[in-house]
């Protein structure tokens, strides 16, 4: 039997093409490690509560039903949305949560994996997969909710609605990557994660989270340009049998994306090392 | 020839830390991005940093066991991390043939809200088995950590010792090429270190080990060779074994007595080897096979009977050796002038080479009533060409019979 030859140095001599190749057999041969973790963090979290699962949707939930009292108090005016007002703002509240923990979950996954990252040498895609298995976990209540909302609403079934899971997928995909490029960075300075969630404030305010794009305006260039608008508006657009307005530019955001996952997969596999080195655990 | 192979080829490995954490975090940006573009720059010391392990080479082939030894920080788990591939060295290359199998901390990634058995398959998964596997051997998993009857049960709830046992028996199942042991199995008790020891001793023929231990008993027992690291680089390197211990005991030599048990009636004057061959730092040597001659001298505040003398020899570990037996009525030993003096003498002394130190106590005849005790009187070092292990080093005669 040929025995696996592994050499450590200073130099990366890889290249890119073989780190990627080495990357995404380790994501294959990793797959039972990757849903044990989720399994793992799943059960703990669960275990340890008594609301469960409930908490998936709470925060969204309730920044909903902020905006819900805002708008019908009319303490604030909301320009017509096309749709019934709650079902606007829960749809969106609850696709922008997906957007958001796609975004912070490699980070996550990689600091609460600390203590093992230090001491066991294992395929460390495996914690960006696990990531993504807890994700789409916490998707499936919040499309409950999303349903009955929908139901209540009399919102009608449509063909494009088959499309939503591959929306979703492909802005976990988006998420995710974004997330690549933070987590080097973010587990060396603190500081990032809280400057993203800050961000992250401020650009749902500058998505069609919970009002419409504005007819003219700095807010109306910045929503359109922002990407993040573009999946979510597709999203919603599927769901509620509209017409995707932003479908090409939804597709380019996909089609950049593609590659810079790519790029930052390989990225956190070689950053890795360094931030063992440097953090405490 | 392949069971020979050669499965761990170091080659000038250094590695660089920082003292200072802010520091540390900026220069790990730089090195993100300097790691991007391929490090092709020779690193140098920047400000703060310094070398944890330094021009460290060895090669280990299969049924090789490297003992690492060295003082707290001296670099071991520094040179063991990199050795996992948990970080990359700063200069230096290591080639690693073979499925690397690593116990630098048992139970890592518990979750401590789950059971044990919930637990096993985590952590089988994070070293690498399949579900299949681990099916497999969970049965015999739990029979070698003999915990059964709790591992139904939260590991937050186990003892240190319980989790060790747990982590070692998952980790026993790996059927590593290389295998990597930090000082972890000091927390189980002893029956499941001799279990583990055991464990090591099977693999062992077809594995390469490189070993961490502070437990010099445990390194002359597995290791066939051995580096003594200090500041990060290698003091000593070579495959005889007791000479390094030695070396590293030697670092700790400390020739402060100390008063354990004192009436104030005592008073040690003097202690003296007559006639020693050499003073060498301090310490009196003897050769192996020397009569052993030590002279004491103690004055006394009142005249007292004279006391029962225990004089007794410890190793550097703080074992003790040896006891010399006690003086009784017969001796003939006398206090004079409130100055009790006296030679204890042993003919051929035959303890193998090394560092002892001496410890007196002096109780009362009839009632064994303490009256003065000190530790560590004097420091001896005895002489001989063979390095061995067991404390005794005994003359031998063989002949057909």
């Amino acid at each position: 039997m040929a025995l696996e030859t592994k050499i450590y140095q200073k130099e990366n001599n890889l290249h890119f093409g073989r780190l990627l190749k080495d990357s995404l057999r380790d994501i294959y041969s990793s797959l039972f490690l990757a849903k044990q973790l989720a399994v793992r963090d799943i059960k703990a979290q669960y275990r340890q509560s008594y609301l469960g699962i409930l908490w998936a949707f709470i925060t969204p939930l309730a920044t909903a039903m902020v905006w819900i009292v805002l708008n019908s108090s009319g303490a604030v005016k909301i320009s017509a949305t096309g749709l019934p007002y709650p079902l606007y703002v829960i749809s969106g509240t609850l696709i922008w949560s997906i957007l958001t923990d796609a975004i912070n979950s490699p980070m996550q996954s990689t600091n609460s994996a600390k203590g093992i990252l230090s001491k066991i040498n294992f395929p460390k895609e495996a914690l960006v997969i696990s990531g993504i298995y807890k994700l789409l976990f916490n998707i499936l209540p919040k499309l409950v909710i999303l349903i009955i909302f929908m139901v209540f609403y009399g919102v009608s079934f449509q063909a494009s609605m088959l499309l939503f899971p591959f929306v979703i997928l492909a802005a976990i995909f988006c998420g995710t990557t974004l997330g690549f490029f933070i987590t080097p960075i973010g587990m060396l300075y603190t500081d990032v994660s809280k400057v993203i969630s800050m961000a992250l404030k401020f650009l749902m305010y500058a998505s069609p989270v919970v009002y419409a794009i504005p007819e003219k305006g700095v807010l109306k260039t910045l929503m359109e340009w922002n990407p993040l608008s573009s999946i979510l508006i597709t999203a919603r657009d599927v769901l509620m049998g509209g017409t995707p307005e932003y479908l090409t530019y939804f597709l380019i955001v996909l089609g950049v994306a593609v590659p810079l996952f790519f790029i930052g997969l390989v990225l956190y596999r070689i950053s890795i090392p360094i931030i063992v080195e440097r953090m405490s655990a | 020839m392949e069971e020979k192979d050669i499965l761990v080829k170091v080659e000038g490995l250094s590695k660089k830390f920082c003292k200072d954490l802010k520091t540390s975090l900026w220069y790990g940006v730089k090195d993100l991005f300097s790691n991007a573009t391929g490090n092709k720059d020779q690193r140098l010391l920047r400000p703060k940093e310094f070398w944890a392990v330094k021009d460290i080479s060895f090669e280990l082939k299969r049924g090789e066991c490297l003992g690492l030894i060295g003082h707290n920080g001296a670099g071991k788990s520094t040179l063991l991390k990199i050795l996992n591939g948990l970080i990359n060295p700063d200069a230096g290359k290591i080639t690693i043939r073979g499925r690397v199998g690593a116990l630098i901390e048992l139970g890592a990634g518990f979750n401590p809200i789950l059971s044990g058995r919930e637990n096993i398959y985590n952590n089988g998964a994070i070293l690498g088995f399949t579900k299949q596997e681990i099916d497999d051997k969970i049965e015999g998993i739990i029979d070698f950590s003999e915990i059964r009857e709790f591992i139904d049960m939260p590991v937050q709830n186990y003892s240190s010792g319980m989790k060790v046992r747990l982590g070692f028996a998952i980790a026993a199942q790996m059927e590593p090429d290389v295998l990597i042991i930090d000082e972890v199995l000091a927390v189980g008790d002893l029956g499941f270190v001799l279990k583990c020891f055991k464990t090591i001793d099977t693999i062992l023929p077809n594995t390469a080990i490189v070993f961490v231990s502070h437990s010099m008993p445990m390194v002359s027992r597995i290791c066939n060779q051995i580096i003594l690291m200090d500041r990060g680089e290698a003091k000593f390197q070579g495959v005889d074994v007791p000479k390094a211990i030695d070396m590293y005991y030697t670092r700790f030599v400390d020739n402060d007595s100390n008063v354990v048990f004192d009436d104030g009636n005592f008073e040690l004057e003097k202690v003296a080897f007559i006639e020693p061959r050499l003073i060498e730092d301090g310490i009196p040597q003897l050769n192996w096979g020397d009569d052993f001659n030590l002279k004491f001298r103690f004055k006394t505040k009142e005249n007292t009977e004279v006391p029962a003398i225990f004089v007794s020899i410890f190793d550097k570990e703080q074992r003790p050796v040896a006891i010399f037996d006690a003086n009784n009525d017969e001796s003939g030993i006398v206090l004079v002038n409130n100055i009790l003096e006296f030679k204890i003498s042993h003919k051929e002394i035959q303890l193998s080479k090394g560092i002892y130190s001496i410890n007196i106590s002096l109780v009362k005849m009839k009632n064994k009533e303490p009256l003065f005790r000190v530790n560590g009187v004097l420091s001896f070092q005895i002489l001989h060409k063979e390095e061995s292990w067991p404390p005794f080093f005994l003359k031998s005669n063989f002949e057909n019979c």
